[in-house]
């Protein structure tokens, strides 16, 4: 196996205090490899955004990180746990090790800056003893990375369309060159083609600059086409984690599985459509047992009453993969 | 620069409307101002001072009004606003020049005063929800309800009085001359201090609140949160992203305000009867001193229309959004 350049161990966030609490992101274990992309995938309201504020420590109020580690291995020197970092230490860790691009990219970018003043100001935040030519050189080549005009760097945001503007992002999010780049549905604004262009070349970026992707959608089949790993969120758990070829393959989950029928892929053989019949899960009351379990078709015995674990199947490729469903209880 | 162009024509169109009502409405006010003066000097004119009392104001040619409205045009580009009644024979342009400045020290030292304090405050309190700023908020807010009026005689009560730092009223010790020197200077802020307080304490809150507000508004944007996540100070983020864009609509509320400057000063010179223009629009009205109401309604509208012209020049520099390109 790779090195891994982050591992999220049992991280919990709630919104809100006490019994009030909803409980968002749940006892989540996660990986993420030097040089891969993790797909997160699952419904609106599944957690996934929370859990990439989490990560980062920018939890919005009333967001509460209510325990777990998340230890990122630098590229050189020793493994920190984020969480532990102090206010200062947690700023020269944003942007330069792990950069976000956000679900809202379109408002990302301050209306009242032009576009070089925002890719700038990140880049002398970081290295202070950087010259200004050479970052004004930084800044044009990352436009230029992203496929934007040099001549756009005094645009304001107003005047570039959507996709451009997340191109700025995209572009701004590797100004640092960081090992992990979290991409929360960054191309859900834009029409297919725009986003599996923009896609296609963060892809060949990371090939080129060897950084990891944590990309979080809920369209399942991009993933299947992007991605080398996918994880399944449900009702703030992982539910299932696997290659990605293996999950469209053969899921395990009966979640992932209804999933990938939710969505037509672009590519493969044609699947039924078929959907998940109910709706996701209430936070704030979840039902006992799998949480998955009322709208399961395969749901049995044990599945209303106890918690699945997520762990190795007993299937042939059982050690590259986890699930947590009673159909396929962990071994060991 | 073509919306500048398009909103200064607007301003000039609405100037002229302005300035040809300030012409006719104390024409179709009825009543005589030369019978008006005479029946204040209870009879101790001859009939020589009120005819030659007539032809000083005007009125005694039978020219049609359009000749008189042509006249009245070059006069007021002369910087000739006519006669006031009250300071007779003082002309009104130099009953404004006296009280003009005395209204825009106070007044406006305390507006710009007010709303950098206010401002400020507001910033710090939107941005951290909870502190010791927002505990300040319901006793100033409870000083604004206050009716003006009441503040500032509370004011004069609680302070002022005999043997009191404050003075009561008046903008100098009657003793002096107006000069900058070491006696009238001091003097001249003493009186202002009580005055300028009030103003403050009535008016702080406003700001505080609304910039409050749009503070907690733009924190919530997606702009801010990249912020943070850029790793950018805190300091950065607070000013330079938050505070930046907050302030937009507040500076909008700042030109007004600087525009009400003139107009807006009528019960605070009352109260403490400074003898800025607000006063002499007081003495004015009691005294029917026409020239000298029009000369003031016409600063009054001139300084509104300036401020208009201000705020929209601010909003083009602060706001990238309303520059449009051509
Ligand atoms: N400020 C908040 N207060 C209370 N609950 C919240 C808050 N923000 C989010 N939640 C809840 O947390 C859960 C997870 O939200 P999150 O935004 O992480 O979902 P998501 O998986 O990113 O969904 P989407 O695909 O729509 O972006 C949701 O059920 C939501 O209702
Ligand atoms: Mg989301």
């Amino acid at each position: 196996m790779k090195d891994p350049v982050l591992e999220i161990r049992d991280l919990n966030v709630d919104y809100g205090l006490g019994d009030q609490a909803v409980h968002a992101v749940r006892d989540v274990s996660l990986t993420l490899h030097r040089g891969e992309v993790l797909g997160l995938a699952g419904e609106s309201g599944s957690g996934k955004s929370t859990l990439a504020y989490g990560l980062t420590r920018l939890l919005p109020p009333p967001g509460v990180i209510r325990g777990g580690q998340v230890i990122y291995h630098p590229a050189a020197g020793p493994a920190y746990d984020v969480m532990a970092l102090s206010h200062a230490e947690l700023r020269a860790f944003r942007w330069a090790e792990t950069s976000i691009v956000f679900q809202g990219a379109m408002n990302s970018l301050n209306p009242v800056y032009k576009v070089s003043t925002q890719l700038l100001d990140v880049i002398r935040a970081h290295e202070p003893r950087m010259p200004a030519s050479a970052r004004l050189a930084r800044a044009r080549e990352l436009l230029r990375l992203v496929g934007i005009a040099a001549d756009r760097m005094d645009s304001y945001p107003h005047q570039l369309s959507g996709g451009m503007r997340q191109r700025v992002m995209i572009g701004m999010a590797l100004a640092l060159e960081p090992q992990i780049v979290i991409m929360d549905e960054p191309t859900t604004a834009l029409d297919v083609v725009m986003q599996r262009q923009i896609l296609r070349q963060l892809i060949e970026l990371r090939e080129r600059l060897g950084f990891s992707v944590l990309f979080i959608t809920h369209d399942l089949s991009l993933l299947v086409e992007f991605s080398d790993r996918i994880a399944i969120m449900y009702g703030g758990r992982i539910v299932e984690e696997a290659p990605a070829p293996a999950l469209y393959r053969d899921s395990l989950h009966p979640y992932s599985d209804g999933l990938l029928h939710s969505f037509p892929a672009l590519r493969g053989e044609r699947r039924e459509l078929t959907g998940i019949p109910g709706s996701p899960p209430d936070l704030r009351n979840m039902p006992t047992g799998c949480s998955f379990h009322p709208r399961c078709s395969k749901a049995f015995e044990p599945c209303p009453d106890r918690v699945p674990v997520l762990g190795h199947p007993r299937t042939p490729d059982g050690r590259t993969r986890t699930v947590a469903c009673w159909l396929h209880p962990a071994t060991g | 620069m073509k919306y500048l162009l398009q909103r200064i024509a607007f301003y000039l169109f609405t100037m002229w409307a302005a300035i040809t009502l300030n012409f006719f409405i104390p024409r179709m006010i009825p009543g005589d101002p030369v019978q008006a003066m005479i029946a204040r000097f209870q009879g101790q004119m001859s009939t020589q001072a009120v005819a030659s009392l007539y032809v000083l104001f005007g009125l005694d040619k039978k020219q049609s009004i359009w000749a008189d409205y042509r006249g009245y045009w070059i006069q007021l580009f002369h910087g000739d606003l006519g006669l006031s009644f009250t300071f007779f024979p003082a002309p009104v342009s130099q009953v404004l020049a006296q009280s003009l400045p005395w209204t825009v020290a106070l007044v406006g030292v305390t507006t710009l005063l007010s709303f950098m304090i206010g401002t400020m405050l507001g910033v710090f309190a939107g941005w951290r929800r909870g502190s010791w700023v927002d505990g300040l908020l319901p006793a100033t807010t409870f000083l604004s309800s206050i009716p003006y009026f009441w503040l500032g005689l509370i004011a004069i009560a609680l302070l002022a009085g005999p043997g009191s730092f404050f003075p009561s009223s008046g903008g100098y010790d009657p003793g002096l001359v107006p000069a900058f020197d070491g006696y009238f200077i001091p003097s001249a802020i003493r009186h202002s201090l009580l005055p300028a307080l009030t103003i403050l304490v009535s008016s702080v809150s406003g700001w505080i609140l609304s910039m409050r507000n749009m503070m907690v508004t733009v924190a919530s944007e997606d702009y801010i949160t990249v912020a943070h996540a850029k790793g950018l100070s805190e300091k950065r983020v607070m000013f330079g992203y938050a505070a930046r864009n907050a302030l937009l609509p507040n500076v909008s509320g700042f030109a007004l305000a600087l525009g009400f400057i003139v107009g807006g000063t009528l019960l605070v010179e009352i109260v403490f009867s400074y003898p800025g223009l607000g006063y002499q629009l007081f003495q004015a009205v009691g005294a029917k001193d026409y020239p000298l109401m029009q000369g003031i309604f016409l600063i009054i509208t001139l300084s509104v229309l300036l401020a208009n012209l201000l705020a929209d020049v601010a909003y083009l520099a602060l706001d990238p959004r309303t520059r449009k390109e051509g």
